[in-house]
């Protein structure tokens, strides 16, 4: 058991959660593994974390995690509109909201694009297997064309990106990973907490009860063998010093509105991250070629956040209290000699 | 001549829907109300923007009803599509204003024509060709004026009052009403037995105010914070009323901040959504719809009943089924809203009768959902909330707000943190909450629309569920004893009268009548005590309401013990048009005798 505290002063163990209920195995159980170590890394304080999902054996997740936090597992595909009215009840709440592809691109789908249109501030996670596995692998809408379900039934339908329905949309944030990369997930969701504004981290976690066999490509081997990342992601939070050593030309880095830096080291191509038409570029590409392109494909920290927009008190609205939010009897009166 | 008839007439204005009449109308109300005599207008208007008919009825009564009639005494023909059908209205006798142009051949000989070339006056004396067709409306209000001896300086009051905010308008408005009344000073001799005369007494310190506005003004008292909406007819002007309302008096004069948010959501289900959100995390929510919006609602309704989160929702009902008439009104969503949602569900719902009511409602309305944290329904109409009523001016609020049971992180320090979200610690089924952002260790839970025992833990066991479920039941009926009581007027009668929301008009017009009833309204669901007794104290008991169905009727039988159900009988009154008294007054005279 680690003790070493983080720079708020906890250990990595209170940012565990209850035990898992998920199969062994499963992506999603890495996935919270890995927001445990990116949220004690981050140093975030549990009583300012909003756990945030809709239904799915992904949005069961948030109880794995930071138990102290309060959370809120809603209903199907509409964890957008609870986290949009909590961020707006209280600004000063890390929003964390976690969904599948199900609860994402098929029944929530346009709630998910609304909220990016809106670039409310939050990180929203998709743990994306491809599959309904609560009610036992039927398809979901991102399970390829020609991908095969456990008994042989092949999915005929194109599938939705969520990537590229959100950089189609103008996403502050885009990125995708694979649930065994955590070299590449964890920074990935530092990156997002850190953001201001919608941060879509679309991260691909194998069922291993419906959809990890050969013919699948959502599957550990698939994904392992088709993975290709655009760059080495690294994240240096506001606390700590940046100091790159890397030789000119090699990396990229974008400061964040906290003061944090995303470091990008190149590996093939370079891939100009505020590039968005690059990044739609990449992905079509990618799939073209039969890649899996993870990394992070798009920023934006100069577009405004939702509550900066609408003007909206850095103070939470919920704690105004009579002297602020009635109107005056003065005024009162005023108002009432108007409809006279 | 026969013997005048003062201030006791229903004028109506039959027009072309977004031709400018409304703005017509309302100069015209104003003008009325501005001499001291009760106004009650009604809206009628189609689910279009421009070009189907639409009429506008004006009620003037000395005693102040509000209820609409279905007698026309001065009709106003301004709209050649309708003219032979608005005709037929016209009681005998009546006064029939018309377009000079519109035939009267073959029409009715027991009404009096008032022929007015308006097309050619408007062309003539109206020099704006931009503003010509909103402006000849204005024409008929001078007319009227002249028929009914409305002074000059009504007018000139109404005109200044209906463009309060553009007073540039106020002139050429006030010379297009001139060429009307000129054009009676100088045509006609006076030939009906309607008049006006100034009244003292019967409208002072009153206002007139439309539902939605008394709504978004008793919310914005209330303390909502967080308003999310989608817009749909009749309850989009009470958010625009918000919106309107919160950029005079809730922006930050230091900062420019807003110290509330409005968001257009995506659709209904975001717009309950995101206010169950925010009711989560503190803030005092709300959203607003009507009709197919409610049914939208449902899935959330449900969340926010067993997941326990305060959030108020709005419903402005119009009559259904599906898209059914959405500019016309009803009272068919009360057994719907009751138990929205799947499963044991079930609301408190409250039912504004009057405007007022409206006001005080949507302002208690977060006290409610925050004191028993549950969504509160307010069960408006298109009728309570579209048209304006005359009504006493509203009372400022006299306490605080009632944030309920909320832990404090020093609340949470004195208790050790030892609490349980769902544990029923004062037995009256309101357990205690605490707020995302508390800094405690022990403040944090998981709320959940799936099974929980006490301490918001997931279970699927059998005893924790019906023990939440039964729970649930006993703070249902903490609430009831706590929310507005019905209004009862009785003197010992024999027959008893139960209604609620709008109905409330009629039902004080059939009584005023001489239906001698004594009478209930309900306030509130779930149903109070004091409906059984009332039943229990009457031989028979007749519920009015507007729907088909009979669904007050059915919720109170469903409170009453067996050998008190046959004393319950239902008016229903279900066309889309506000309930006129008549309704009440035939059905009940012709089952009771009721004495004089």
């Amino acid at each position: 058991m680690s003790t070493t505290l983080n720079h708020v002063g906890l250990p990595r163990d209170a940012y565990k959660g209850a035990a898992t209920t998920l199969c062994a195995g499963c992506g999603h159980n890495s996935i919270t593994n890995h927001m445990i170590k990116a949220l004690y890394e981050l140093g975030v304080e549990p009583h300012l974390l909003a756990k945030m999902s809709g239904i799915g054996c992904s949005s069961k997740t948030p109880a794995y995690f930071v138990e102290t936090a309060h959370g809120f597992n809603g209903v199907h595909g509409r964890m957008p509109a609870l986290t949009t009215g909590a961020h707006l009840a209280n600004r000063q709440l890390i929003m964390l909201g976690v969904s599948g592809d199900g609860d994402t691109a098929s029944i929530g789908l346009g709630q998910f694009m609304h909220m990016i249109r809106r670039n409310v501030d939050c990180t929203y996670i998709i743990e994306d297997n491809g599959t309904y596995g609560l009610t036992k692998g039927q398809f979901s809408a991102t399970a390829d064309l020609g991908s095969m379900q456990k008994k042989g039934a092949v999915n005929t339908f194109q599938p939705i990106d969520p990537c590229a329905v959100a950089l189609t949309l103008g996403c502050s944030f885009v990125a995708r990973s694979f649930s065994g990369d955590g070299k590449q997930v964890v920074p990935l969701i530092k990156a997002a907490i850190a953001h201001r504004g919608t941060a879509i981290l679309d991260i691909i976690s194998p069922c291993v009860t419906f959809n990890d066999h050969d013919g699948s490509t959502k599957s550990y081997s698939w994904v392992k063998d088709h993975e290709e990342s655009i760059a080495d992601v690294s994240f240096i939070p506001f606390f700590e010093e940046v100091h790159v050593d890397y030789e000119p030309g090699t990396v990229r880095e974008v400061r964040l509105h906290d003061g944090s830096h995303i470091v990008l080291k190149k590996l093939g191509e370079d891939h100009d991250p505020t590039d968005r038409r690059a990044a739609i570029r990449v992905i079509e590409e990618g799939r073209a070629e039969g890649h899996l392109i993870t990394g992070l494909l798009y920023v934006d920290t100069k577009m405004d956040d939702f509550a900066t927009t609408e003007q909206i008190p850095q103070r939470p609205l919920k704690d105004l209290g009579e002297d602020e939010l009635r109107l005056s009897p003065g005024d009162f009166a005023q108002f009432m000699s108007e409809f006279a | 001549m026969t013997e005048p008839i003062v201030n006791d007439l229903t004028i109506q204005a039959a027009t072309v829907n977004g031709s400018g009449s409304q703005t017509a109308n309302l100069v015209l109300t104003r003008a009325i109300f501005h001499m001291g005599i009760p106004v009650a207008p009604k809206n009628v208007f189609p689910s279009n923007i421009e070009g189907l008919p639409t009429w506008y009825q004006l009620r003037i009564t000395p005693e102040g009803h509000m209820a609409r009639s279905d007698k026309v005494d001065v009709l106003i023909g301004f709209n050649v599509a309708t003219w032979r059908e608005d005709l037929k209205t016209v009681r005998p006798g009546g006064v029939v204003i018309h377009e000079e142009a519109f035939s009267t051949a073959d029409a009715r000989t027991d009404v009096i024509y008032y022929p007015v070339p308006f097309a050619k006056l408007a062309k003539a004396k109206i020099q704006s060709d931009t503003l010509r067709k909103q402006l000849a409306n204005m024409i008929y209000v001078g007319v009227v004026a002249g028929v009914l001896g409305i002074p000059w300086e009504a007018l000139e009051h109404g005109v200044k009052r209906q463009f309060l905010a553009k007073p540039k308008a106020v002139p050429i408005n006030l010379d297009a009403i001139k060429v009307g009344f000129d054009y009676w000073q100088d045509n006609f001799s006076k030939q009906d037995s309607y008049r006006l005369e100034p009244m003292t007494g019967a409208v002072e310190g009153k206002v007139l105010v439309e539902g939605n506005q008394a709504a978004a003004l008793g919310a914005l008292m209330g303390g909502t914070t967080v308003v999310a909406w989608y817009p749909i007819t009749p309850s989009s002007s009470l958010c625009e009323y918000v919106i309107a309302y919160a950029d005079r008096f809730r922006v930050d004069s230091k900062t420019g901040e807003k110290l509330i948010s409005v968001i257009q959501a995506e659709d209904e289900l975001a717009a309950v959504g995101m206010a169950i959100g925010a009711g989560w995390a503190g803030a005092r929510a709300m959203t607003s719809t009507s009709g197919p919006g409610i049914s939208l609602m449902a899935e959330f309704s449900g969340l926010g009943y067993y997941a326990e989160v305060p959030v108020v929702i709005f419903d402005i009902q119009r009559i259904g089924p599906s898209t059914g008439l959405p500019t016309r009104t009803s009272q068919a969503d009360i057994g719907f809203v009751y138990t929205l949602s799947h499963g044991d569900t079930k609301h408190l719902v409250l039912l504004p009768g009057t405007v007022e009511e409206c006001y005080e409602f949507a302002r208690d309305a977060f006290d409610y959902a925050d004191r028993f944290q549950t969504p509160v329904f307010v069960l408006s109409d298109l009728d309570l909330g579209m048209n304006l009523w005359m009504t006493p001016e509203f009372q400022y609020p006299d306490r605080p707000f009632d944030r309920g049971k909320v832990l404090s992180k020093d609340d949470l320090e004195k208790i050790a943190g030892q609490w349980g979200r769902y544990r029923d610690v004062d037995k009256d089924g309101v357990t205690y909450r605490t707020l995302p952002g508390t800094d405690h260790p022990a403040a944090g839970y998981f709320t959940r629309g799936s099974g929980h025992d006490e301490n918001a833990r997931y279970t699927e066991g059998a005893d924790a569920y019906a023990r939440n479920m039964d729970r649930l039941a006993r703070k249902l009926e903490t609430a009831r004893h706590a929310l507005p009581a019905p209004v009862v007027d009785e003197a010992g009668r024999k027959v008893g009268l139960i209604a609620f929301g709008s109905t409330h008009a009629a039902v004080v017009e059939a009584r005023d009548s001489g239906v001698d009833v004594d009478y209930l309204r309900v306030r509130a669901l779930p149903l109070s005590d004091e409906v059984l007794a009332f039943v229990r104290s009457h031989e028979r008991v007749y519920v009015v309401e507007q729907n088909r169905d009979g669904q007050l009727y059915d919720l109170v039988r469903l409170a009453l013990p067996g050998e008190l159900v046959d004393r319950v009988r239902s008016i229903r009154h279900y066309n889309g048009q506000p309930i006129p008294a008549a309704a009440i007054i035939e059905p009940l005279t012709e089952r009771e005798t009721v004495p004089a």
